[in-house]
Formats: C-alpha cells, structure tokens, sequence
C-alpha cells in the first residue's frame, strides 16, 4: 500500500509512545530505579558524565533510564541540560598528588613510594560469564588494609613527579600567570588549538573514537613508544576561589581517573634528550578512556616535539573535529532526515550523464578507428 | 612446586577446544619449520583481554600435557600480578604442577624477560608478544611489511640503525630489538630488554612466540642463530648495569629500578625473582641484606 | 658496438578505452641522454612508468641489459629483481622530491639507504659515503643530520640526486626533474647534472616539457603528441631543424638560447 510520508505530527506522537513502551520493557519485570544503575552501573554513569561534560551521577543515571542504556543518547541529553546552565567560573587546578586513591598503579616501577594498588579492577579477572549473579546473592563486603582518606601528596608522589626531580622528564608546561583555561562549550574551537582546548575536546570526547586513534599509535600510525608512567583513580577536593569573597572555598569532591603516559625521548645533538608526556584525565573510573587520551594527546603533541605528523592520530584538525559522538552521531543520523529534492537533482544529472557517456563513446570508437587508419598509412 | 590438581569441570584441558589445539599446532610447526617467519593463525577470544598474553596463553594452551610443569613470569617475576593471574587460569582449567623454579619448569611463558638460569633442552620457553612484526614502526602498512619479509628487503631497518647512531651517537634501541634469525628472517624478540638478546642465540631450549591480537605465530628451534642487528664498527653491546644487585649482589643479572623514597632513593634489585632467590639461599648477599642470613634478620 | 642498454619496442598502453601511448620504439645506450619532450597529457609520464616497469604496457616490450650481459624482459621481472634493479643499477628521480626521499630521515641516511639495502653494514663507510656525495652535489657536509624538510627545493633535490647515484646506477629515469624550481635554481640543477652525466657515463631518459632542459642536457630528442613519438632525433637536429609542424610550434613558443 502506498503511503505518502507527510504531516507527521499524529505518527510521531504515536511512535513516542512506543518509545516510551519500549523503554519500559515488560511490566511483569520492575522498573529499574535510576538509583539503581547510579549504584550499580557505575561505569556507565562516568562515562556519560564525560561525554555529556557534567558531573552529576544522578542526572546521568536517569539519562541512562531515559535512554534505554543507549549511552551517546544518554550524553545528548546530558549536553542538552548543561546548556541551561549558568557558568560561575573555573576552579583553582586540583591536586591530583593529593588525591585520595582508590586506585594507584605504575607499569614504570615494580614498587615505588605509597605501593601499587590494584583497586576495583577488571585487571586480572578471567571473562567467564558468572552465572551466580543471574539470582539474587549476598556480595561479600571487602577487606580493607587501611582506611580511605586524602593522602599526604608525600606519601604517594606521582611517578612523573619522581622523574622530573631527576629532570629525566620534559617539565610540565607553565601555564600563562593568571590565565584561565580556554572552555569550548563556550568558545567555538579553532584549530590549531592550545593543549588546555584539546585536553577539554579529547575528554568529552568518544571513548571509542579514543581508543581506536590511541591503538592505532600502537600499531604504528604514529608510534609514541609509551609506558603506563601512573594511573590513579579516586576523590580529589575542588577549590573554588570567590572573587567577591577573595580566599579560596572548598566545594566538594569530584571522582577522577588520571593517567600519565611516559613516552619516548625528545632530544637532538643540543638539547638532552628526555621523556615526553601525554595526559589523560576525565570523571569517574574510566581507566581505558584516560588512557587513550593520554596516548593522543601525545600524538597530537608530536609537531611541537619536532616530529613529523603524518598520521591521523597526529593530525590535530582531524582528531579535534571528530572525536565529539553527540555532533557526529547528530551528522551521521542526519542521513535519514528527507533529502527527496537533492536526490531529485542528482538523478536528473546522473541520467543525463549517461545519455552523454553512450554518445561519446559512440563518437571515440568512430575516431579510433581513424587513428588506425592514420596508423596504418 | 605445586602438584597436579583435579582440572575445573565443564571445560577442555587448557581451556580451548582440541581443534583450536591443532590448528594452533599447525601453525606452531610451520613456524619452527621456518625459524623467525610469521604464521598467521586464528587467534580466538581468550578470557584476558587482548594485548595482556592471549597469543602466548594460546601457544600454552596448544603445547601443554598433563605432565607438563608450568612457570609463569612477567618481568622477570612469578608474583606480578597477570603472572598469577594466568597461572592460576592454568591451575584451574588444566590442573598442571605449577612451579616457581626455571629448573623445574617444562614449559616457562613469560612476558618481557628471559630466565637468567640457562634453559635446557626439553624446555620450552614461550613468549607473549604485543607486536610481532619488527618493521612495523617504519611501515605500518602489513601489504609492504609482507613483500619486505619475502624479498629480505631490510635497508630501512639499517636506515633507522643509522639514524639513531647520527642522533645519539649509538643504537637508540633498549628493549624489543631486532634480531636476525639464521641470516634470513628480521624477527621481533618482543619487548625483552636488549641485555637477554644474547639467550636467544644458540639456545638448547625452543622458543615459541605468541601475539594473539596480531594472530601471528613464530619460532626459534634449538640451536638456531639468531644475531642482534648491528653495524660493524657498533656493534651490539649487551646493557650493563653499574651496581650489583642489592639483595643477592648478583653482577650478571638484569635489575629492576625500585624507587625507595622520594628524594631520590633508588636500589637495583634482580628483575628475575627466582634467580635473585635461589642465589640468597645458596649464601650470596647483596648490600642490603649484607653478611646476615636472611632468616637471623628481623 | 655493443648491444643497446634498453631498447623498447611497440610499447602501447590503454586506460580502458583512452590511450596513454602507441607504438613507441627506440633504443638507449649507455652514456646516452635521451629526452621525451612534449605537453601535459600527450603521454610521456605513461610512458617512463612502462619504461621503469613500474607500469604493464597492453602491448610491446622493453628488454634491458643486465650488469651480467643477459637481456630481460621488464614484463618478465620478479618483484625481486625490479626492486633490486631500482636500488644498484637504475635511479630514479621525482619531479617532487617529497617523493623520492624519505623526509622523516636525515639527509646522511637518505643517502645511505641504498648502500644499506645491498649489505653495507660498516656505519663510518656509509657516512663516508654520504659525506663524499653530498659535496659533489654541493650541500655542506655539516647538514647531513638535518632532515629534507628543513632543505630548500634546490637543496632536496640536490639530495635526491645524490640518494639516487650513490649506488653508480647506469640507467637514470628523471621525471620534470627542475620542474617547480626558480629559474636560478633551475640552472644550477641542470650544471650539475649535466657534469654527473658525463662525469659517470650515465644514460638518462628525461621527461620534460621545457625544452631548454632538453637542449642542455640531451643528446637525442623524442617529440610526443597525443600518445605517440611525431618526431625523433638528435637533440641539436630537433631543435634547430624541426620537421613536424607542431615541432616547429612547441619550438618557436620558446626563447632560444
């Protein structure tokens, strides 16, 4: 039966409510609670929270609901409510050295100042389905050696901390005295963009799009030659310093993942050679997001480091423009809005294209033929 | 060492199915037949995520027997953390005897060392790779990589040798340095420090290599020559550390950096913990242990 | 006289139905320059590519001699012995020297490549080496660390030039080789190539659309047109006396010297 797609209005009506159905599930089964998948899938909540660039565990917990577990959704809403936010400020730079860790491992030193801890880790798990959690269990409470609480930044130093009191590292950048870091979401992004704008791209940035570009330096296109310097997971105070009041505020703290990857030498006949950096930080545990973008950040320092880019991981322009999932998936999906009069104009155009083509082959064949006669006199 | 146990229910010995076993054999066999050559095979989804061993656990899976006795090191340690972790997959789903002693072992898997204890023949010592092609940082591309391995196309290997001498005044190579395997093959060792580059070379012992992500195989039968690439007037020179080790005062042994404080305190302590062991029990002391025997301290 | 060093017969190629070149035939010894004039499109970069064998031809042959005396067919060359042709005994220069160097290594290593690639393996004779060839293309032996990309044009393609000859090719395939250059870097490229020539009895085969490069360098001329050789000759006889109308054209729109 033919169906003219117009005045959609009752359809779409129609189709939300479905959506709303479908989002619900089988009644017989209960609701899932947004408290719930805020406590219980926790690694979804964090990655939404980056990608959708707002710390709150709740609201991304319910876009998740709202979203039906479709995560990029879930990021575009996220984006969409931080839009009707006002902005206040920026915080003073957070202390990651005095973060209070949950997590804390280095694949540079076997052991080191404040020790290796594994943490809440998939690492050394083995991917067998457990089917024990198909029914209701008891989740044994964990053992705890020690504690949790803000360490003393002496007690556990980062690794990139012990290497630069030898100078075995390039030093840490300084940033301009004063200067705030730039914000994207309130300043377009041109390229080529300082570190502060790529960092904030990178960790909004999709976690698969960084993970492909990071493996992809790993496999050569781009090869940064990286060690896993230190990551470190855990709660990092955040400082906020009231213009009006003029001293600094405590406001809370965040969830961070940190990653500091320690990559192959700088260095020429003049200068000494060193360890560069690439960094990774982003909300929540989100180990594999961090470092892979301490891998890109790397790789899009390669230039400055007097390397050559020539792969797309290096490549600044192509990396900062596509590694947003809420524009690109608004871009790719925008194929399905209606393009009926485009289409229209590219098939008069390709039918006319043929009509030619017939008739000037039609008309070579007849001149190559001439050729061989000349050819042949 | 630790006897053999009942093997968990429910699963194939070592975990992956006998055709899987055999395909991976095939591949095994080729790859001895042709030392330092890459043979793809199927590599399957493993337990362990990609790039933690599953090329080497694979290879393991593929060679073990009930009467195998199994040791498992990363970086030169049987307790680092995937080390146990792999040999207790092993344990459970195959139930071998599993030992801390390279002298014991039948099978030793390691992921970036080679035992410092002269394996033997019999032993096999098999290698967890994460890139298996050694060209590929100068051509990423595994159409050409291919086509310079069959024509033993191997000038830009030089050129990077080259290169490195004109920056740094010598081969800026530490770790995964190429070798070159019976005159043909320019083989990856994977990332072994360039200090056990000389083990290879002659070894009684066979030595398989694994990279599962990459789905290559590739071998090193008993005595096979294996040389470090190098140029004539610098050559390949094996690292060489400026202090003992400073638990069992070993000098011919690769050592691991422990950072002790955060002023600078560093000591070097053996990388191969049962090496380091089995020295301090045969009597041998390190500065920081001194002259006392281990057990009168405390 | 000996036998020709290449000699190509009948070499015809089709792009599907559109042509690239016919039945071009001609013989080159060694120590012979021989240029393929002609403009954009009438077919003379098709043909140095079925020249080099780096392209198939649909028709016809180009047989060369060997350093051992045999004479093959290009057709008939393993991957193998094309590519060990490209590093002992052919070169090849690019119009873009991008092309033909390796621009993330340094100058002194694009030189040693080929050395490399033959077995040389003492690091001081390589360098040696390379020293020695990049004063004879006149870049200071102090820049042989730097890498092409912080060369000027002239200066890269100086470089390709010595990267190329390093290895005493006899047979040296040079596409628009001063193309993209000032004109005051044009002619001292050509100087000195024109003194390499004869300085190591190369043959050469020049793709070109400047006439005035191939007066200077040249001793024969091919003039192509639509795919196909119009008129062929000495260079002095091509130039001063030409016979086809669109010969005489292509030289009357260009300044003599």
């Amino acid at each position: 039966m033919y169906v003219s797609v117009k005045g959609g209005e009752k359809a779409i009506r129609a189709a939300h409510r479905l959506l709303a159905h479908r989002r619900r599930g089988d009644r017989a089964v209960p609701e899932v609670a947004a408290d719930q998948i805020r406590e219980q899938l926790t690694l979804a909540v964090d990655r939404v929270m980056n990608e959708g660039s707002l710390y709150d565990r709740d609201l991304a917990a319910l876009a998740i609901k709202q979203a039906r577990g479709d995560l990029i959704e879930a990021a575009f809403l996220v984006r969409a409510y931080r839009t009707t936010l006002p902005r206040f400020g920026c915080s003073t730079p957070l202390d990651t050295a005095a973060m209070s860790v949950d997590r804390r491992i280095s694949a540079t030193y076997k052991d080191l100042p404040g020790g290796q801890i594994l943490g809440p880790t998939f690492d050394y798990t083995h991917r067998l389905i457990d089917f024990a959690l198909m029914a209701d269990s008891e989740t044994p409470l964990p053992e705890r050696e020690r504690e949790p609480g803000p360490a003393a930044a002496s007690a556990m130093p980062r690794v990139t901390d012990l290497l630069g009191d030898e100078g075995l590292i390039e030093a840490e950048p300084a940033a301009a005295d004063g200067a705030e870091p730039g914000d994207l979401t309130r300043a377009p992004l041109r390229v080529p963009a300082a570190r502060d704008l790529r960092l904030q791209q990178l960790a909004r940035g999709d976690e698969g799009f960084l993970l492909a570009l990071g493996y992809s330096t790993q496999r050569g296109y781009g090869s940064t030659h990286p060690f896993a310097g230190e990551i470190r997971i855990g709660e990092v105070e955040v400082e906020f310093e009231v213009p009006e009041l003029g001293f600094v505020v405590p406001l809370g703290s965040v969830a961070l993942s940190e990653c500091q990857m320690i990559n192959q030498f700088a260095g020429s006949a003049e200068i000494e050679p060193t360890f560069t950096r690439g960094y990774g930080l982003a909300f929540g545990q989100v180990e594999r997001k961090v470092m892979a973008m301490a891998l890109v950040d790397r790789a899009l320092r390669t230039e400055e480091l007097g390397g050559e880019a020539t792969h797309p991981a290096q490549d600044q322009e192509f990396v900062l423009s596509h590694a947003d999932n809420v524009q690109a998936t608004g871009f790719v999906e925008h194929l399905k809005l209606p393009h009926y009069v485009d289409f229209q104009a590219e098939l008069a155009l390709v039918r006319q294209l043929r009509r030619e083509h017939t008739a000037a082959r039609a008309a070579r064949d007849a001149q190559s033929d001439d050729v061989y006669e000349e050819a042949a006199q | 060492m630790t006897a053999p146990i009942k093997p968990a229910e429910g699963y194939a010995f070592a975990y992956l199915d006998e055709q899987t076993k055999r395909m991976i054999r095939r591949a095994i066999l080729k790859a001895v037949a042709i030392p330092g050559h890459q043979v793809p095979f199927a590599a399957r989804d493993m337990p362990m995520p990609y790039g933690w061993g599953t090329g080497g656990i694979q290879v393991t899976a593929a060679i073990l027997g009930p009467a195998d006795v199994l040791k498992v090191i990363d970086q030169g340690a049987d307790d680092t953390t995937n080390a146990v972790s792999i040999r207790a997959f092993f344990q459970k789903t195959a139930g071998v005897a599993v030992t801390t002693r390279t002298s014991e072992a039948t099978v030793v898997q390691t992921r970036h060392r080679i035992p410092e204890k002269p394996l033997v023949a019999g032993q096999t010592l098999v290698y967890q790779v994460p890139i298996p092609e050694p060209l590929r940082f100068l051509e990423p591309r595994e159409t050409e990589t291919r086509v310079m391995h069959a024509l033993a196309d191997y000038g830009l290997m030089h050129v990077k040798l080259y290169e490195d001498i004109a920056t740094h005044g010598h081969i800026a190579k530490t770790y995964a340095y190429p070798v070159k395997v019976e005159g043909r093959y320019v083989m990856d060792p994977s990332p072994i420090p360039k200090f056990d580059n000389p083990k290879m070379h002659m070894s009684p012992a066979l030595q398989l290599f694994g990279a599962g992500r990459e789905k290559r195989i590739y071998a090193l039968p008993p005595f096979t020559r294996v040389a470090s690439l190098d140029f004539e007037d610098h050559p390949f020179e094996r690292t060489r550390f400026e202090a003992p080790c400073a638990l069992c005062g070993a000098t011919d042994a690769y050592l691991d950096e422990v950072v002790i404080d955060d002023r600078g305190g560093r000591m070097f302590v053996c990388s191969d913990t049962d090496h380091c062991e089995t020295r301090r029990q045969e009597g041998h002391r390190g500065a920081l242990l001194g002259d006392i025997p281990e057990e009168a301290r405390s | 006289m000996t036998a020709p060093l290449l000699e190509a017969r009948g070499l015809t190629k089709w792009y599907g139905d559109r042509l690239g070149c016919r039945d071009v035939a001609f013989d080159i010894h060694e120590g012979e320059v021989l240029a393929i004039v002609g403009e954009s499109g009438s077919g003379k970069s098709t043909l140095l590519s079925l020249l080099s064998g780096q392209l198939a031809p649909t028709s016809g042959s180009v047989a060369y001699r060997m350093r051992d005396g045999a004479i093959r067919d290009l057709v008939s060359l393993s991957e193998a012995e094309r590519r060990f042709l490209f590093r002992t005994d052919w070169g090849f220069v690019h119009q873009d020297a991008a092309k033909g160097l390796r621009m993330g290594v340094s100058a002194g290593g694009n030189v040693g490549e080929r050395l490399m690639a033959v077995g040389a393996r003492h690091y001081g004779d390589i360098r040696a080496k390379a020293e020695d060839w990049l004063e004879r293309v006149e870049i200071e032996v102090g820049r042989i660390d730097e890498k092409p990309t912080a060369y000027s044009g002239g200066m890269r393609q100086r470089l390709q030039i010595a990267r190329n000859l390093v290895t005493a090719p006899r047979l040296v395939f040079m596409d628009e080789p001063t193309g993209g250059l000032d004109v005051s870097v044009q002619a001292r490229l050509l100087d000195l190539l024109r003194r390499l020539v004869a300085d190591m009895g190369l043959a050469v085969i020049v793709v070109t659309h400047d006439l005035a490069v191939a007066r200077l360098l040249s001793d024969r001329i091919m003039v192509m047109r639509r795919g196909r050789v119009i008129e062929a000759g000495l260079t002095d006889r091509v130039l001063d006396d030409p016979r086809e109308a669109y010969t005489q054209l292509l030289v009357s729109s260009i300044l003599q010297p």
